[in-house]
C-alpha cells in the first residue's frame, strides 16, 4: 500500500497529467472502471450508431411491421414499423439524459435543503425533516403519476422536471446527516470562531470535504430517476412520440409483445435496461468507496 | 453526559417510566399516520389541479358534449359533482368538502365505467393485491434474510455462497422486467402457466377450492417476478448487518467457549443482525407496492395495478386519486403497525428516548 502510494506521487511529480492519475485509480476500483465503462459502452452503440444507421428510422412507418431480426433489420421491427435498431440509438441515451437530468436537479435542491437545514438547524430543520419523513413514506411514483396526468402529454424534458420533483427526498436525508457529522468537527470551530459566516463555512469548509459523497449521491438518485421514469413510461405517461426505452417496453405491454412471440421488440430494451442499472449500481458501489475511505480496506 | 446512563437505568426498572416513554411513542406514531393521511389527501386534490382547472370537470364535461357512448348517467354525475364542489366557490371551500368525503371514504363514481363507485372498483381489486403482496413480501423477506446471513457466514457451504452474485445481481432489475422475461419463457416458450389475468376467462371469482387452485396458478409467474428481484434486497441489506455483527467481541467469547456452531448462527448472529431488517421493512413497503404495480400491468393480474393502468388510459380522474389514497393508506397502517411491534422486538429501542 504505502509503495503504491509513493509511486503515485512520484508520477505526479514527474508531471503526468490527471488522466493517467484517474486511470490508475481505476485500477484499484474495479466496480468504479467497470460501471463507467459499461456507461461508455452504451453511449459509444449510439454515438457509432448515428454515424450508420438512420434515426429517422426510430418513428413508425419506416419499416415494415413485425420483422424478425435480419441483416436488414439486425434488432427486428416494430408493430407500426419501426427500426428497433434506430430506436436504441435514440432511446438509450434520451432515456439517461431524461435521469441524469432529473437527479442532478434533485441532488443539487437536496443539497441547499441538507446544508442550510442541518448547519442552521431550528425551525426550518425540523420542517424539511419532516417533509423527508413524510415524502418517502409514500411511493414517489404516486405523486409523479398525479403531476402527469395533469400535465397530459409531456416531453423528455419536462419527464425530468416532474421526476426531480420527488428525486430530492433521498439525498436531502442522506447528506444531511452527513453534514450534521461533519459541522462537529474542530475546524468548523476554528473557521466560527475566525468570524466567517454561515454560508462562508458551509459553501468553502463543508462543500469541499463533502463533494466526493455528493456525487456518490447524484448517481443513486439518477438510478432511482430512471427507474421513475421507466416506470411512468411503462404505465403510459410517458412522452408517446419520443422513442425512449421505457416507451417501447410500454409499446410492447400495450400490443401484448410478449404473448405475440415477438422476442426481439421486448429483449434488446430489457437488455439495454438492465445493463443501465447494473452499470449505475457498479458506479455508485466504486463511489460509494472513493466517497467513504473507511470502506477501502473490504473492495 | 452524567444524566443519561441514571435515565437509563430508572427507564429500565421504573414501570412507569416506561409507561409514559410509550404512551409518547404511540402518540408520536399514531400523528405521523395521520400526516401521512393528510398529505396523500391534499396532494389528491391539489396536483390534478396543477394545471389551474378541475380535470374531473373538465373530463366529464368533454364526455357530455361529445356525447359517446359512456352512459347518459355521466350528466346526473356532472350536476352532482358541481352541486357537490361548486366551481363558484372558493378554493379552500372545495378543499375542505374533499376532506370530509376523504375522511368517509366517499371517494366518488368512476367516470369511464359510470354507475359504478371507486369503492367497488377498490375493493375487487385490492384483495387481489394484497394476497399477492403479502404473500411475495414475506417469502422474500425469510428467505432473502437468511440468505444474506449464510452468506456472510464464513462457515456456510461454498456451493451456497456462489449463489450470491447471480441472486445480487437480480436485485438490480426492476420486478416487472423481469416478469416479461418469466411471461416469455414460462407462458409463451413452455406454457407451463397461463400468461394473463388472475383466473379464466368466463369465471367469476368465488372461495371454492377449485377457484383458488386456479387463482393460485395465475399468480405464480407475477409473484415470482416479485419474489426473484426482490431477494437480493434483503440478502445484501442482511449480509452487511451480519458481516458487522460477526465482527463484534462477544461473537469471539461465544466461539472461544465452544458453543456449537448453528446455536451462535441464529442465537447470536442472526438474532441480533434481523432487527435493522424489519426497520428497512417499513421503509421498502413503498417500493414494493411501485414495483408490484407494474408487474400486475405485465400478466394482467386483476389487482390494483391493472386498474391504475387502464384509468390512466381512460383519464378516469376518480379512480386514479382512489388508487393513490389507498395504497398511501394502507402503507401508512403497515408502517404504524411496524413501527409499534419493533419496540416490542427490540429492548434497545425501548430504552432510547
Amino acid at each position: 500500500m504505502a509503495v503504491r502510494a509513493e509511486s503515485e506521487t512520484t508520477t505526479r511529480r514527474t508531471g503526468s497529467s490527471a488522466l493517467q492519475n484517474g486511470l490508475g485509480y481505476l485500477r484499484r476500483n474495479p466496480p468504479l472502471a467497470f460501471g463507467l465503462g459499461l456507461i461508455v459502452i452504451l453511449l459509444l452503440f449510439s454515438v457509432v450508431g448515428r454515424l450508420v444507421v438512420n434515426v429517422e428510422d426510430a418513428s413508425p412507418l419506416s419499416a415494415p411491421p413485425f420483422k424478425a431480426p435480419s441483416a436488414e433489420y439486425p434488432f427486428g421491427t416494430d408493430k407500426v414499423g419501426r427500426d428497433l435498431l434506430a430506436v436504441m440509438i435514440v432511446g438509450t441515451p434520451l432515456t439517461l439524459r431524461v435521469g441524469l437530468l432529473a437527479g442532478v436537479l434533485g441532488v443539487a435542491f437536496a443539497s441547499v435543503l441538507a446544508f442550510t437545514g442541518a448547519y442552521y438547524g431550528g425551525a426550518i430543520d425540523a420542517v424539511i425533516r419532516l417533509v423527508v419523513d413524510v415524502g418517502l413514506t409514500i411511493p414517489s411514483i404516486l405523486i409523479l403519476i398525479l403531476i402527469a396526468i395533469a400535465l397530459r402529454g409531456v416531453n423528455p424534458t419536462e419527464m425530468s422536471l416532474i421526476v426531480a420533483a420527488t428525486a430530492w427526498l433521498w439525498p436531502t436525508r442522506t447528506i444531511r446527516s452527513q453534514v450534521l457529522s461533519l459541522k462537529e468537527r474542530a475546524y468548523v470551530d476554528v473557521a466560527r470562531m475566525s468570524g466567517m459566516r454561515g454560508y462562508e463555512i458551509i459553501v468553502r469548509e463543508l462543500m469541499p470535504n463533502l463533494i466526493p459523497f455528493i456525487v456518490a449521491n447524484l448517481v443513486n438518485t439518477t438510478a432511482s430517476a430512471i427507474l421513475a421514469t421507466i416506470g411512468m413510461e411503462a404505465l403510459g405517461l410517458g412522452p408517446t412520440s419520443h422513442p425512449t426505452l421505457g416507451m417501447t417496453i410500454y409499446w410492447v405491454i400495450l400490443h401484448a409483445g410478449v404473448l405475440g412471440g415477438y422476442w426481439w421488440w421486448w429483449l434488446t430494451p430489457v437488455v439495454i435496461i438492465v445493463l443501465i442499472f447494473i452499470a449505475l449500481y457498479l458506479t455508485s458501489v466504486g463511489m460509494d468507496e472513493l466517497a467513504n475511505p473507511r470502506l477501502r480496506r473490504s473492495v | 453526559m452524567v444524566s443519561i446512563p441514571a435515565s437509563h437505568s430508572s427507564m429500565h426498572f421504573n414501570p412507569r417510566g416506561l409507561q409514559m416513554w410509550a404512551t409518547g411513542y404511540l402518540l408520536k406514531r399514531i400523528a405521523f399516520f395521520l400526516l401521512i393521511v393528510w398529505t396523500a389527501a391534499t396532494v389528491n386534490f391539489f396536483l390534478p389541479r396543477l394545471s389551474g382547472q378541475d380535470p374531473i370537470r373538465e373530463r366529464m364535461i368533454k364526455l357530455v358534449q361529445s356525447g359517446s357512448a359512456w352512459g347518459k348517467g355521466i350528466e346526473d354525475m356532472v350536476e352532482l359533482y358541481n352541486e357537490k364542489f361548486g366551481l363558484d366557490k372558493p378554493l379552500w371551500q372545495q378543499y375542505l368538502t374533499y376532506l370530509g368525503d376523504m375522511s368517509r371514504f366517499d371517494l366518488g363514481h368512476s367516470i369511464a365505467s359510470y354507475p359504478r363507485t371507486v369503492n367497488q372498483i377498490l375493493r375487487d381489486s385490492m384483495l387481489w393485491t394484497i394476497s399477492l403482496l403479502t404473500v411475495t413480501t414475506l417469502l422474500s423477506f425469510i428467505f432473502g434474510t437468511l440468505f444474506g446471513a449464510i452468506v456472510a457466514w464464513t462457515r456456510a457451504p461454498l456451493w451456497l455462497r456462489s449463489l450470491a452474485p447471480p441472486i445480487m445481481t437480480m436485485a438490480a432489475i426492476p420486478y416487472y422486467l423481469l416478469g416479461l422475461i418469466l411471461l416469455f419463457i414460462f407462458a409463451f416458450e413452455l406454457r407451463w402457466f397461463p400468461g394473463h389475468g388472475g383466473y379464466r376467462i368466463g369465471h367469476i371469482p368465488n372461495l371454492s377450492w377449485k377457484f383458488l387452485l386456479e387463482a393460485g396458478e395465475h399468480a405464480i409467474l407475477p409473484a415470482l417476478s416479485i419474489l426473484l428481484s426482490s431477494l437480493g434486497f434483503w440478502a445484501i441489506a442482511m449480509r452487511g448487518m451480519m458481516v458487522t455483527v460477526e465482527g463484534e467481541d462477544y461473537m469471539t467469547l461465544a466461539e472461544a467457549k465452544g458453543i456449537k456452531s448453528g446455536r451462535l448462527f441464529y442465537d447470536y448472529g442472526l438474532r441480533n443482525a434481523i432487527l435493522p431488517q424489519i426497520t428497512s421493512l417499513a421503509l421498502a413497503m413503498g417500493y414494493v407496492f411501485s414495483g408490484a404495480l407494474l408487474v400486475e400491468v405485465v400478466f394482467g393480474f386483476p389487482g390494483i395495478g391493472t386498474v391504475l393502468f387502464q384509468a390512466i388510459k381512460g383519464v378516469d380522474y376518480p379512480v386514479i386519486q382512489g388508487i393513490v389514497l389507498a395504497i398511501i393508506l394502507t402503507i401508512a397502517t403497515t408502517t404504524l403497525i411496524l413501527d409499534l411491534t419493533l419496540p416490542i422486538l427490540d429492548p434497545r429501542i425501548r430504552r432510547r428516548t
